[in-house]
């Protein structure tokens, strides 16, 4: 059981990184990743949503939607049910926990609409993870995002020094970035 | 019918959804492996494009303001589940060879965006072009990702073997890091463009330009309008927006004041 877990962990953080190999997320990923601070920030926010979004959708996917045999509402109901837990958590953080709310609170809106979020939901239901198991998946899944982007923006603190030819500036060295990184990560493809 | 024909030819060339506007970058990236997956991706969202547009264009005095962001994903997830039924049912190899991307469609952000620019405010016939015209401009650039990946990556063609047996295929077009580096390049080319156009003195505000104000789920980060960038830029964005919207209840209650006073 421990095994399996950990090899979630790992196949879900590392061999099929979110970002860099499934291509989900990856607005945040090119968009929030000009500074590490940011990033970080952004990646701790992602890991506390997905996780919480992977243990409600689980629970509503298992004691709801099962029972009354309407699985096929499933996107409906996951994107619905992540857009209002989004806000909650915003509403909970900021009466209850205004420091976290600082550090976090503006990221939270962002990550509604972030499809890594929803990929991770629909996910766990394809491949038939329990709930305890889907928290995990979702957890790896983050930490991937949240890796990735700060690594990404490490990368583009330092190339700002850079004199890199017109065209590419902005966007696509960015871009070429994330393909070497997605080439690096590659390599993680056998450790399983 | 000039107006449809107008909104077509906006959707594919003027307003090309991946070219022009960089919209819709997580399944452009993801599907691409090859031309015929391009090609169903791009298909699959026009259905749910067009079906959205004029479905929100039907609705769009009976939809409040308020809630009307909420109302789109909702109209939008269930065409999304309706097409996948059908795909299951009668293309599962596109169905097998999409998987996780055809749920994925409701968060593609050209849907959404199209929906809150043009189907919320314009009538059924137009609102229908625009989503085909839309869908087949996205059709079209995935096919080409698509084209180009598959012809560097494995010599085909649409399946179809066209390199020479001296090519040898360079298999990381078709995997992972291939797709960013095709995009990485496609919007190298972009910019060359606009940078020589601007040269000469043209106005090339168009390109990369079709912003919608919708910056959480654009993915052109080197826009001016850019609003969650930095930490700051952020909460200035909110702030904006809650005044925004404070101002527009206080314009409304001015007009029910207004309304009282009228009798």
């Amino acid at each position: 059981m421990v095994k399996d877990l950990l090899v979630i962990l790992i196949a879900s953080s590392l061999v099929n990184n979110v970002v860099l190999s499934q291509f989900l997320g990856l607005c945040p990923f090119l968009g929030v990743s000009k500074k590490t601070e940011t990033a970080t920030g952004m990646g701790v926010a992602v890991i506390f949503v997905i996780t919480l979004a992977s243990a409600v959708a689980g629970a509503i996917y298992k004691y709801i939607l099962v029972p009354l045999n309407i699985t096929y509402l499933q996107t409906i109901v996951f994107i619905l049910v992540i857009a209002a837990l989004v806000q909650f958590v915003e509403m909970f953080l900021k009466k209850f926990i205004p420091s976290l709310y600082q550090s976090l609170g503006v990221y939270l809106p962002l990550i509604t609409t972030n499809c890594a979020v929803l990929g991770v939901a629909l996910t766990n239901v394809q491949k038939n993870y329990g709930i305890g198991t889907g928290i995990v998946n979702g957890f790896a899944t983050a930490v991937g995002f949240t890796i990735s982007i700060v690594i990404l923006a490490g990368i583009r603190e330092k190339m700002t020094y850079n004199d890199i030819p017109e065209s590419f500036r902005g966007m696509p060295i960015v871009l070429v970035t994330a393909g070497l990184m997605a080439i690096a990560f590659c390599g993680f493809s056998g450790l399983l | 019918m000039n107006s449809a024909k107008e909104r077509l030819i906006n959707g594919i060339v003027k307003e090309n959804p991946t070219f022009v506007l960089m919209l819709g970058m997580c399944p452009t990236l993801a599907v691409t492996t090859s031309a015929i997956n391009g090609l169903g991706m791009g298909l699959t969202t026009m259905v749910v494009l067009a079906l959205s547009n004029v479905f929100i264009s039907l609705l769009r005095n009976i939809i409040p303001d308020k809630v009307r962001i909420p109302a789109f994903i909702v109209i939008i997830a269930s065409f999304v589940t309706v097409v996948e039924l059908l795909l299951q049912g009668f293309l599962p190899f596109l169905y097998d060879a999409l998987g996780i991307y055809i749920p994925l469609i409701v968060v593609n952000c050209i849907i959404l965006g199209r929906a809150e620019a043009y189907a919320y405010k314009n009538p059924i016939i137009p609102s229908l072009f625009d989503g085909i015209g839309m869908g087949l401009g996205f059709s079209a650039a995935l096919t080409c990702i698509g084209a180009v990946r598959e012809l560097l990556g494995a010599g085909e063609l649409f399946g179809i073997h066209v390199m020479p047996d001296s090519f040898v295929p360079v298999s990381i077009f078709i995997m992972a890091p291939g797709a960013f580096f095709v995009l990485a390049l496609l919007t190298a080319i972009q910019n060359k463009v606009k940078i020589a156009g601007e040269k000469k003195g043209k106005d090339m505000s168009k390109i990369q330009s079709g912003c919608n104000s919708d910056c959480m789920n654009c993915s052109d980060s080197g826009c001016a309008h850019r609003l969650y960038d930095e930490k700051a830029d952020a909460k200035t964005t909110k702030e904006t927006v809650i005044e925004r919207e404070n101002a527009k209840m206080t314009t409304t209650d001015k007009t029910v004041k207004e309304d009282e006073k009228n009798g």
